[in-house]
């Protein structure tokens, strides 16, 4: 499907969303909270079929988390890109993808490791790269190390 | 709940084993806990972190030309490959391209750096199960290539030749007469690598009907690479998403069939026929012209989202660059093939026995760093 069929397809199931074409990909903006039933649709409609989680991550835009996908199809091949916004900082959650993809159970993993957003339902939800004492999470912008030194 | 928050609970009859982070077979610093019933696995849960460098982080306060130097020590057997990447990645946020001599220079060290990291594989693969010699055989292929880096990159495994807009400096005079003799050399020794390891029945019978991975499986898990295309998936980004004039040279891409150890080992047998091929296809048609496009000295890539993928030789990377218009990237990430690649280890080495989780291993084919960045 190309990106403007996509977007016909997607629009038809879940009027809210909202669509950014100016990168590479077609980006999908979503609220944390539609996050799961699109991400299903996704997966398991015959049209779509975007079976292949390519990259998971999150970035930190210091008032609001963002949750990325990068989804791709390997029978239609066609890409999307999911962002999904967590508007709570202080305790970000959203909810897991790894009962859909199983290699998101890692990658969220190491979303909560160095982010500390929660991912509910998760079957696992430890840090996996720090120590288990470690405090704070690295790759937020507002995070302090107390031991680095400038030279 | 120990110290660390660990988990050692276990059912009737089971006992909780520790492979690692030491250990020899998990080629690096891997810590595995494994469950067993007897000899036969119940669970596996590896451990990561011990060399976490956070590069990631690192890249986000160094410039758009420093960064690159940083993911050498990822997979530091693709090194070439991964400095390709950043330097591909930061060329298309400033939508130039490097010249086609630069192109072409790039990927026969590509392809030279997969031929050196599979004949590591080979030897490791070996020792791994019991076979010493082709631990020797392996390496002096491996050394040969490494010197043909050496002498015109300057270093042997973290090459750092790649820059944005080209490489770093034009090809040593003897690169392509060297090249062709290290061609030759290893085409010679194809058939005792298969003498040696391949049609042993030992080691044949330790690797057939071991380790099995479905298609399906290989999708979910987000495996790629050799791992993947041993189940048959078709994954190979230089097929997929041609860069750096992939597209021009004529290759096939290896699918296995089964799904098992011994799929995974023909598939990068097979590949290593397929990278002396495309070297020769390229060796004797380096165009001329310059080897670096010219570019300003601070870089600053426009606000958005880039994301470039190149084929290590373990697999996908991805390197996905935020930027927010300033001199060093917002956020930074490195879609890592081998941490995708280790999530489906648990799936796939459940029910079989101890001994064959070597086996599987070393045909998943690990490199720590690159797992934890």
């Amino acid at each position: 499907m190309t990106n403007e069929e996509l977007k016909q397809y997607i629009s038809a199931l879940f009027p809210t969303v909202t669509y950014d074409e100016t990168g590479e990909f077609l980006n999908i903006l979503i609220a944390s909270t539609e996050l799961k039933p699109l991400i299903k649709t996704l997966r398991y409609e015959d049209d779509l079929k975007f079976n292949f989680l390519f990259c998971l991550t999150c970035i930190d835009w210091k008032t609001n988390l963002m949750m990325v996908y990068h989804l791709i199809s390997k029978t239609h091949k066609h890409i999307v890109v999911i962002k999904a916004k967590i508007a709570d900082v202080v305790k970000p959650e959203i909810e897991t993808v790894c009962d859909i993809y199983q290699t998101a159970n890692f990658h969220e993993r190491e979303v909560y490791d160095l982010f500390g957003v929660n991912f509910k339902n998760h079957p696992d939800m430890r840090r996996l790269l720090l120590d288990e004492s470690w405090e704070g999470y690295p790759l937020r912008k507002n995070y302090v190390d107390e031991n680095m030194i400038t030279i | 709940m120990s110290l660390l928050g660990e988990d050692y609970t276990t059912e009737e009859g089971e006992f909780v084993i520790n492979i690692g982070p030491q250990h020899p077979s998990t080629h690096g610093v891997l810590h595995l806990k494994v469950w067993l019933d007897g000899e036969t696995i119940k669970k596996v849960q590896p451990h990561l972190g011990y060399i976490h460098r956070s590069i990631e982080k690192m890249s986000e306060s160094l410039s758009y030309r420093n960064f690159i130097y940083a993911t050498s020590r990822m997979d530091y057997l693709s090194a070439h490959i991964n400095n390709q990447a950043c330097a591909l990645c930061v060329e298309k946020g400033l939508q130039i391209e490097a010249p086609p001599r630069a192109q072409m220079i790039r990927i026969i060290l590509a392809e030279l750096t997969r031929l050196a990291s599979h004949q590591l594989w080979w030897g490791c693969t070996g020792l791994d199960l019991g076979a010493v010699s082709p631990f020797f055989y392996a390496f002096r292929e491996r050394e040969a290539i490494l010197e043909i880096m050496e002498e015109t990159c300057g270093a042997r495994l973290t090459q750092n030749f790649c820059v944005p807009g080209g490489i770093m400096a034009d090809i040593h005079p003897n690169f392509q007469k060297r090249t062709k003799d290290v061609l030759k050399q290893i085409k010679s020794k194809f058939q005792e690598y298969d003498d040696v390891l391949t049609g042993n029945v030992i080691f044949e019978n330790r690797n057939k009907n071991v380790g099995f991975l479905t298609a399906e499986d290989a999708i979910s898990f987000g495996c790629t690479g050799p791992m993947a295309r041993g189940s048959g998936v078709s994954c190979d980004v230089r097929k997929w998403f041609p860069y750096d004039g992939y597209d021009k040279v004529q290759f096939d891409e290896v699918l296995g069939k089964e799904g098992d150890c011994f799929s995974r080992y023909m598939v990068r047998m097979n590949e290593m026929k397929q990278s002396v091929s495309i070297i020769e296809q390229l060796i004797d048609n380096i165009p001329e012209g310059d080897f670096q496009a010219k570019t300003k000295m601070v870089l600053k890539l426009p606000k958005g989202e880039f994301y470039q993928r190149v084929e290590t030789a373990r697999g996908e990377l991805g390197v996905f660059i935020v930027s927010d218009g300033a001199a060093s990237p917002y956020r930074i990430k490195y879609r890592s093939p081998n941490f995708s690649n280790l999530s489906a280890l648990d799936h796939v080495a459940r029910g079989y026995k101890i001994g064959d989780l070597v086996a599987i291993m070393s045909t998943i084919d690990l490199i720590i760093p690159d797992v934890d960045r």
